[in-house]
């Protein structure tokens, strides 16, 4: 609403008094530089297609940079590209490529530093340092950029989206790959995180830390070096993300360490060596979600509390569920598992006998992870057999009490 | 030697214990890929029966049709052949009269039914698995004159095979826990041919398992080229070995 | 025909043989009879190759049959109990042993013949009757023309016609310059089929020359009597 008031304000400033620039290499203005330095707040910069190598671009004025047929800013490897800082600033259409690279500095293809209702919006980066970096900035708008980085490790790399000490952002549709983090977000409240595709980050598809009251809804992550983390939170709603193919041996689909009160609601996990990893969570809500051919649904630690799970599909997944510890304070409901074998008796469509989705091998398993190997086999199947008549060292009052009978129609 | 196993596979074939084990996999296997639509999950089911039962029956089978067959093995004996040829016959038609069963029984309607990439490596494990405990087998035989006590030393092989060795590599595990293990389970899990198959397959199949913390690993190994052969000769030394042994015991041996 | 030399045998501490040299030729046929357990099949098996002799040699016609199982190519084995592969036809057994000794021109089918078996050719093996698959026996031992015959109870089960059959066959081999080794319980068999003895006692051989010599020395006439007789005279000694 507030972004939209903000690009409402700019049009009717650019209506009444603003002028514009244009940039072209074979006419008067020929650097993006010296249309910056000539234009007033409330003017649009329009930058002809071309190659321009003009190190440092700094913005302090309210300018709508617009780039014609993507021209492309080369940062050759030494500087950062955009430098913003101020209110109401638009930038897109432009291809930014090759900025400095920095071990103490964050150099980016756009930097913003407190900066009020900038707008970020179909833009390319390739081989960007960082690509956006957002600090101490609110009201803003990132909006179908495409994003692309190839480093070959971790430490050569920034950020896709970076944002820090931030409030009220949107993130929307944006495609970013091969950064360390695909988006990350610190101390950033009231944003959203919208329909973005983030695949192939060296670490995480998002990362995601102290950031109270955001929601990211309907984005992909998809093959990740560690999927997703969120983590030291409150009041996060994640609804109808995909999570996928997220392989390795740390890798998760979603990482949940501290956080709380939040909603899981409608996501789609698949693949995933570990589809949900919790520590320390407590009150999380975890509903219509789909579990599907993971190694393991959901990995819950002993000190998780007062979180429910219902209405889930756990479908071809390796193990349902796994805990470490023997207590469990979790509530576990009206799931369906392709794993039961129970019976319905009364047809009612819920299962006469709780279902019970932590199976004795998956704790073997987690004390001892190269016993991987024995899975399938007869002794494997005996043992977890004799468990279930005896229950003995799998957690008893982890159940579910109502299997329902048939698969939930959940469609992606 | 051919000739031999010609008639003997072909009399084998018409045995009733035979038809039955060819019948009672045709109906598993097209129950099990009849009952699930998903066929990954079908042939996973299919393939614990697979470790269990096929390597069961071959070894039953075959001490059971060894001392059956000891008369006939003497007239054999009596005529112008080595006990090379008569004793490779026997294991010959035994072993593909076997897999012959476990090809209509299982791998035809797992062709028709399912043609993943898994399914094939089911196939050869099961008929890799079939001439590895029929060889076994032969070698229980040839251990003992008592027919008994042939069948209960086959059936030790099978259970060690099966069960006790898995319960040693648990055993391993927990007591190294502490050591990183992930070489020494993936060479101790080769060397039995029931393990083999299973992780063969399972690579396979069922990856979300092993894909997770050591099964990278083995996913490395045995989806390489290297890993395949690795597999391949390791059942196919399965095989020759004890029939090798079982071959010289056999010679020396007073029928 | 067989030279045996020195042949020793022992299963486990029992002697089964013990040096037992003795020389059977062409155009005789010997019975070899003995009580249970005096070696007389272990001897039998010694010379089918069946069992490996701890020392001592045996020669088939000249040649060592140590490592070596052409030379079986010259014996009929006729055992006491005849188990065929369940689900095989009669004509299949005959076709598997023939397929297997394909070279071999000189067929002799006159037993299946005259036993017609020829007839029976589609019955599956489990279907018949001991004497009958006694008679398929017989027949494969004779089917290859061998010089050499070794029948294992030959009668035990047949008919009396068959047994009739079968010992019209005998004689006219015999007479063909053939070798035979039979043994039998049945000693009127014996005494109208071999015209030499054999007898073993504890892994030794006690007597070995012609039945009449036998006779003579014992004053019996019949070769049950005289055999019974040499038997008592054994024990005797020994309890001296």
């Amino acid at each position: 609403m507030k972004i939209t008031t903000a690009a409402c304000l700019l049009f009717i400033t650019f209506l009444s008094q603003a002028k514009t620039w244009i940039v072209d290499q074979r006419k008067n203005i020929t650097s993006i530089q010296k249309a910056i330095a000539l234009a007033s707040s409330g003017d649009t910069i329009r930058v002809m297609p071309g190659l321009y190598r003009e190190g440092n671009l700094i913005v302090k004025k309210t300018l709508a940079l617009m780039g014609v047929d993507y021209p492309v800013l080369d940062g050759e490897n030494k500087y950062e590209i955009f430098t913003v800082t101020g209110k109401n600033i638009l930038i897109s259409g432009f291809k930014l490529i090759n900025t400095g690279r920095g071990s103490l500095e964050d150099i980016s293809g756009i930097s913003a530093v407190q900066t009020k209702g900038l707008i970020v919006r179909n833009n390319k980066f390739e081989n960007t340092f960082f690509g956006i970096h957002l600090a101490n900035s609110s009201k803003s708008l990132i909006e179908n950029n495409t994003l692309r980085a190839n480093a070959e490790a971790e430490y050569q790399i920034g950020n896709g989206i970076h944002a820090w000490k931030c409030d009220s952002l949107n993130i929307r549709g944006n495609d970013i790959a091969g950064h360390r983090d695909g988006i990350y977000f610190e101390f950033v409240t009231h944003s959203h995180i919208e329909k973005n595709f983030s695949h192939g980050n060296m670490r995480y598809g998002l990362h995601f830390m102290f950031s109270h009251h955001d929601a990211y809804v309907a984005n992909t992550f998809h093959n990740n070096g560690a999927g997703v983390a969120v983590m030291y939170t409150q009041d996060v709603n994640m609804i109808a993300n995909r999570f996928e193919d997220n392989w390795g041996s740390s890798s998760f689909g979603l990482l949940l360490k501290d956080i709380r009160d939040s909603r899981i609601e409608g996501n789609l996990f698949a693949k995933n060596t570990v589809s949900i990893f919790m520590d320390g969570s407590s009150r999380c809500h975890f509903e219509k979600n789909v579990f599907r051919e993971n190694g393991w649904a959901v990995k819950i630690q002993a000190n998780c509390d007062e979180n429910i799970f219902k209405a889930n599909s756990f479908l071809s997944n390796t193990f349902d569920m796994a805990t470490n510890g023997s207590l469990v304070l979790n509530k576990v409901d009206y799931n369906y598992w392709d794993n039961y074998q129970g019976y319905d008796l009364n047809k009612d469509g819920i299962g006469d006998l709780p279902f019970h989705p932590v199976s004795l091998y998956s704790m073997v398993v987690e004390k001892m992870p190269s016993s991987i190997v024995l899975w399938r086999s007869f002794l494997v199947y005996l043992l977890d057999r004799s468990e279930k008549v005896v229950p003995s060292i799998t957690p008893e009052s982890l159940k579910d009490s109502h299997p329902v009978m048939k698969n939930y129609d959940y469609h992606f | 030697m051919m000739k031999i196993a010609k008639y003997v596979a072909y009399d084998i074939i018409r045995n009733r214990f035979v038809l039955l084990y060819t019948l009672f996999l045709l109906i598993v296997t097209v129950s099990m890929y009849s009952l699930d639509s998903d066929a990954g999950k079908s042939t996973l089911s299919l393939l614990n029966i697979i470790l269990l039962v096929v390597p069961l029956v071959s070894v039953i089978f075959t001490t059971m049709h060894f001392f059956n067959s000891y008369e006939f093995i003497e007239l054999l004996l009596s005529q112008p052949v080595n006990r090379e040829k008569v004793f490779i016959s026997e294991f010959l038609s035994v072993a593909l009269a076997l897999s012959l069963a476990f090809i209509i029984g299982v791998a035809l309607p797992t062709v028709l039914l399912a043609n993943n990439a898994a399914a094939v490596y089911l196939i050869f494990s099961g008929v890799l698995l079939t001439f590895v405990f029929v060889s076994l087998a032969s070698l229980a035989s040839v251990l003992t004159r008592d027919k008994a006590k042939g069948i209960g030393i086959a059936l030790l092989f099978w259970i060690y095979f099966t069960l006790i060795y898995d319960g040693l590599i648990l055993y391993v595990i927990y007591s190294f826990s502490d050591y990183p293990l992930e070489k020494v389970t993936l060479l101790l899990s080769s060397l039995n041919p029931v393990d083999l198959a299973r992780i063969v397959i399972l690579l396979k199949l069922d990856i979300s398992a092993l894909m997770g913390y050591t099964g990278a690993f083995y996913q490395n190994f045995f989806g390489s080229s290297t890993g395949a052969i690795y597999a391949f000769l390791l059942l196919l030394a399965w095989i020759i070995i004890p029939l090798w042994v079982a071959l010289r015991k056999f010679i020396r041996k007073d029928i | 025909m067989i030279t045996i030399s020195n042949l020793n045998k022992q299963f486990g501490k029992l002697r089964v043989l013990n040096s037992i040299s003795v020389q059977f030729n062409s155009g005789i046929s010997y019975a070899v009879i003995g009580p249970n357990g005096s070696g007389k099949t272990t001897m039998i098996k010694c010379i089918l190759g069946m069992v490996v002799p701890d020392r001592g040699e045996i020669k088939v016609g000249g040649e060592s049959i140590a490592q070596n199982s052409g030379y079986r190519k010259k014996i009929g084995y006729m055992p006491q109990i005849g188990r065929y592969p369940e689900q095989m036809k009669i004509g299949q057994v005959f076709d598997m042993i023939r397929d297997l000794r394909h070279d071999e021109k000189n067929l002799d089918e006159d037993l299946i013949r005259e036993f017609k078996l020829d007839k029976l050719k589609d019955k599956r093996m489990h279907t018949l009757s001991g004497g009958t698959r006694q008679k398929v026996s017989a027949s494969l031992a004779f089917l290859f023309n061998p010089p050499i015959l070794i029948l294992d109870e030959p009668t035990a089960g047949l008919d009396p016609v068959s047994v009739e059959i079968l010992k019209t066959k005998i004689h006219s081999e015999k007479n063909r310059n053939k070798l035979f080794l039979i043994t039998s319980h049945i000693m009127s068999d014996l005494d109208e089929l071999a015209s030499h003895l054999v007898y073993l006692e504890e892994g030794k051989i006690l007597f070995n020359d012609t039945i009449d010599l036998l006779k003579e020395e014992t004053g019996e006439r019949k070769l049950g009597r005289a055999v019974a007789t040499i038997m008592q005279r054994n024990l005797k000694a020994e309890t001296l």
